[in-house]
């Protein structure tokens, strides 16, 4: 295989946490050499211009509608739109139709995605057999069908002893477990954070307090499985200040503990849904202005590992509804990334702090090589310019469903090119 | 006289002066409805279509008079039973209405925001009679006509909403419209209908009703919800009664010239007395009906004036 130089590149690092003008070599499909000084000799050459190379996007919580809704997203479109947007690897959700909880579908899923996909994918399984909370699915099958965690997504699996027992099964087999942290019962029928904008509105609202109540639980939990040595727990989405304290204190009990959240609780609050603009009802609802900016610190100190895109793609039926009928769930493989450089923009946080919330952290958790700049980690790259504004416009997304909550709105960064395993999938 | 609105969505988009020129006209309508002909011909030759998504008898009777007055041919169109039975969407619904060129769409919907949602998609006037617990704009208009009419004036008054405040979308177009015209107004309830964030909206929040009413020249009940009574929200009808009912002992700490208003139907010997309700005095609960059907004639006037100049020109509504 041919030796492929990027020169000229402003190189994001988010292990050294660093960003340095320089070149990176690419061998075989994955990162030979990086340096700052004077340039190998290599068979292709591309110069960045001083354009940003970093590393691709790993984004755990990917819905793709295979199987059951392949009208709304498919592999060969959901691998198109994570191309555009500079994710190299898509961890996918299993709350498709069936749910993803017998080795069978994952094999089948596995398969669609090796025939469709231009990026990397990996499949969540289910936790509980159709996503239903009252037994397990076969977590050491699954594991050994490719599964890198598992989860029942937005449903929370309500009967704690089941959740418990499903715990400590995960943890003998050294098993991820992403759950939702939300106290269901009380978040039951909301489709908005409480507070003056939802009263005024008058939609049925739960209080951010039920996403500290359901981390709480878990948290509990955690420590009644062993403590340091107990399960692996990834939260999928804090978003409020609230939870932030009780993450914290998990983290500093060596508990095994990680948390994640959406780009869009980052980068909109609950105002942006107006006169029941649909494309901003999400799960869980978008929340008030200071959680925003809490939620924000937290990504950038680091107490919140993980960015996600939590891609949901809804048809324009399921949307078009009042807003308490109409489904939750926005698309933003594309977005992901320009909606994210605000943060950057507004100095909020540093574009090494940002990929390490993009890439490396779901990398590392989910046990990949990939997601960083490092000598013998695969060749995914992104090469994004950091400030070419433009106006969203839904009708270029590649995504089959075009619900996003971007549309018309300015940002900020595109991505020129990305590269999966040292091959151009996208530019 | 200025309404530039294309639709009646919601107290929340009315200024002042739009509200001050609902009420002028419905007051002349008041005059005409208690005339022997009860006839104009301000809507003649509109279509006006009632859709009800969500059970009423009240208000879809004084829509339908309020349009037959005016001249316009009034439908009305019972969604339960309808083609929303049968899986079609409420936008589908709406276009399939808007084919049949209606000037006038009166709509309830049992959810918040439905009607501006459908709002959206037709291209004749929307009325809101209800959505959800968002905005109910043609009580709140009859409730401010009938305050203004007993007590001379719109501004400057304490009045006392009390009630089921969260589920109300009654009590949220009040709150806002008593707001815009300058008064001040007080929630009474139990807790578990008053959720805290209300107390944002420049109102006094009170949990007993004895100081609650202290003082106030408006009282202003609301409906107590059968499915909310049964140890839900709160304990029981009896305790609810004992509590926040309104009786001739709880009425003596207002104004002694303070009337009583509820939007009907009322629930005797559960939110209030019968006697009170039966007081001529006190309460203004028949005059509110009255007052409905002038206000819902005054709001369609106003509309389809605005449609017919946008007709003929380009119009500059909104």
């Amino acid at each position: 295989m041919p030796k492929l130089l990027f020169t000229n590149a402003r190189l994001i690092d988010p292990e050294a946490q660093t960003e340095a003008l320089g070149w990176l070599l690419v061998k075989d499909g994955s990162i030979a050499a990086t340096g700052v000084d004077a340039a190998p000799s290599a068979d292709e050459v591309i110069d960045c211009k001083g354009k940003c190379l970093a590393p691709g996007i790993v984004d755990i919580g990917v819905k793709v509608g295979e199987p059951g809704e392949r009208h709304r997203e498919s592999y060969a479109s959901a691998g198109r739109a994570a191309a555009a947007g500079g994710v190299t690897t898509i961890v996918i959700r299993p709350d498709t139709s069936p749910a993803l909880d017998t080795p069978e579908a994952l094999e089948f899923v596995m398969r669609r995605a090796k025939e469709d996909s231009l990026v990397n994918v990996l499949p969540i399984a289910a936790l509980t057999k159709g996503r239903l909370g009252h037994e397990m699915s076969e977590i050491g099958f699954l594991l050994d069908a490719g599964a890198v965690a598992f989860s029942d997504c937005d449903a929370v699996v309500t009967n704690t002893k089941v959740f418990q027992r499903a715990l400590t099964y995960a943890k003998s087999l050294g098993a991820l477990v992403i759950a939702h942290p939300q106290e269901p019962t009380l978040s039951a029928g909301a489709c908005a954070t409480s507070g003056k904008f939802a009263a005024l509105r008058g939609l049925p609202s739960v209080s951010p307090m039920a996403e500290r109540m359901g981390l709480d639980r878990d948290i509990a939990l955690l420590e009644m499985t062993g403590g340091k040595t107990g399960a692996r727990y990834h939260a999928d989405q804090i978003t409020t200040s609230r939870a932030l304290p009780a993450l914290e204190r998990a983290k500093a009990n060596g508990l095994d503990i990680t948390a994640g959240t959406s780009i869009h609780h980052l980068t909109l609050n609950e105002l942006d849904v107006a006169d029941y603009r649909t494309y901003f009802k999400l799960k869980p609802p978008l929340r008030a202005e200071d959680d925003r900016i809490a939620t924000v610190q937290a990504v950038a100190s680091g107490l919140i590992d993980i960015i996600s895109s939590m891609h949901t793609p809804q048809d324009e039926e399921s949307k078009r509804l009042p807003f308490e009928e109409a489904a939750s769930g926005a698309v933003a493989l594309e977005t992901l990334l320009p909606a994210a450089l605000r943060m950057v923009h507004a100095e909020q946080m540093t574009l090494p702090q940002l990929f390490r919330a993009l890439a490396l952290n779901p990398a590392k958790r989910l046990g990949l090589a990939t997601g960083r700049l490092s000598k013998g980690a695969p060749a995914d790259l992104t090469l994004f310019d950091p400030d070419k504004p433009f106006i969203l416009d839904r009708a270029t997304l590649m995504s089959k469903s075009k619900n996003t909550p971007f549309d018309g709105q300015r940002l900020q960064g595109k991505v020129v090119s990305t590269y999966v395993a040292g091959e151009k999938v996208f530019g | 006289m200025s309404f530039a609105h294309r639709h009646l969505l919601g107290i929340e988009a009315l200024s002042q002066a739009d509200i001050t020129a609902i009420l002028d006209l419905a007051d002349q309508y008041v005059t005409l409805n208690r005339s022997p002909s009860k006839h104009s011909d301000a809507l003649t030759g509109l279509t006006q279509i009632n859709m009800f998504f969500e059970n009423s008898t009240r208000t879809q009777a004084s829509f339908e008079l309020a349009g037959k007055r005016l001249g316009a041919d009034v439908m009305n169109m019972a969604m339960q039973a309808s083609s929303v039975k049968k899986g079609e969407t409420l936008i589908d619904t709406a276009l399939t209405l808007n084919a049949m060129h209606p000037d006038l769409l009166v709509v309830r919907h049992p959810n918040s925001g439905a009607v501006d949602l459908l709002a959206q998609k037709v291209n004749c006037a929307v009325l809101n009679a209800g959505d959800g617990r968002h905005e109910h704009p043609t009580q709140a208009l009859l409730d401010a006509l009938t305050i203004r009419r007993a007590k001379g004036r719109l501004h400057r008054l304490n009045i006392a909403i009390c009630g089921d405040i969260a589920h109300s979308r009654v009590a949220r177009s009040n709150l806002i419209l008593l707001g815009k015209m300058e008064n001040r107004v007080r929630l009474v309830g139990p807790p578990t209908l008053i959720p805290s964030q209300f107390s944002e909206f420049g109102c006094e929040v009170y949990h007993d009703m004895h100081e609650g009413l202290e003082d106030v020249d408006v009282v202003m009940m609301l409906r107590l919800q059968k499915e909310r009574m049964d140890g839900g929200f709160i304990p029981s009808e009896r305790e609810y009664y004992h509590r926040y009912g309104l009786d001739a002992d709880k009425l003596k700490r207002a104004k002694p010239d303070a009337i009583v208003m509820h939007p009907g139907p009322m629930n005797r010997g559960v939110e209030i007395d019968g006697d009170i309700a039966d007081d001529v005095t006190r309460s203004v609960i028949q005059e509110q009906v009255e007052m409905g059907v002038a206000v819902r004639m005054a709001a369609m006037h106003l509309l389809a004036e605005n449609a017919k100049a946008a007709a003929t020109s380009k119009g500059t509504y909104v």
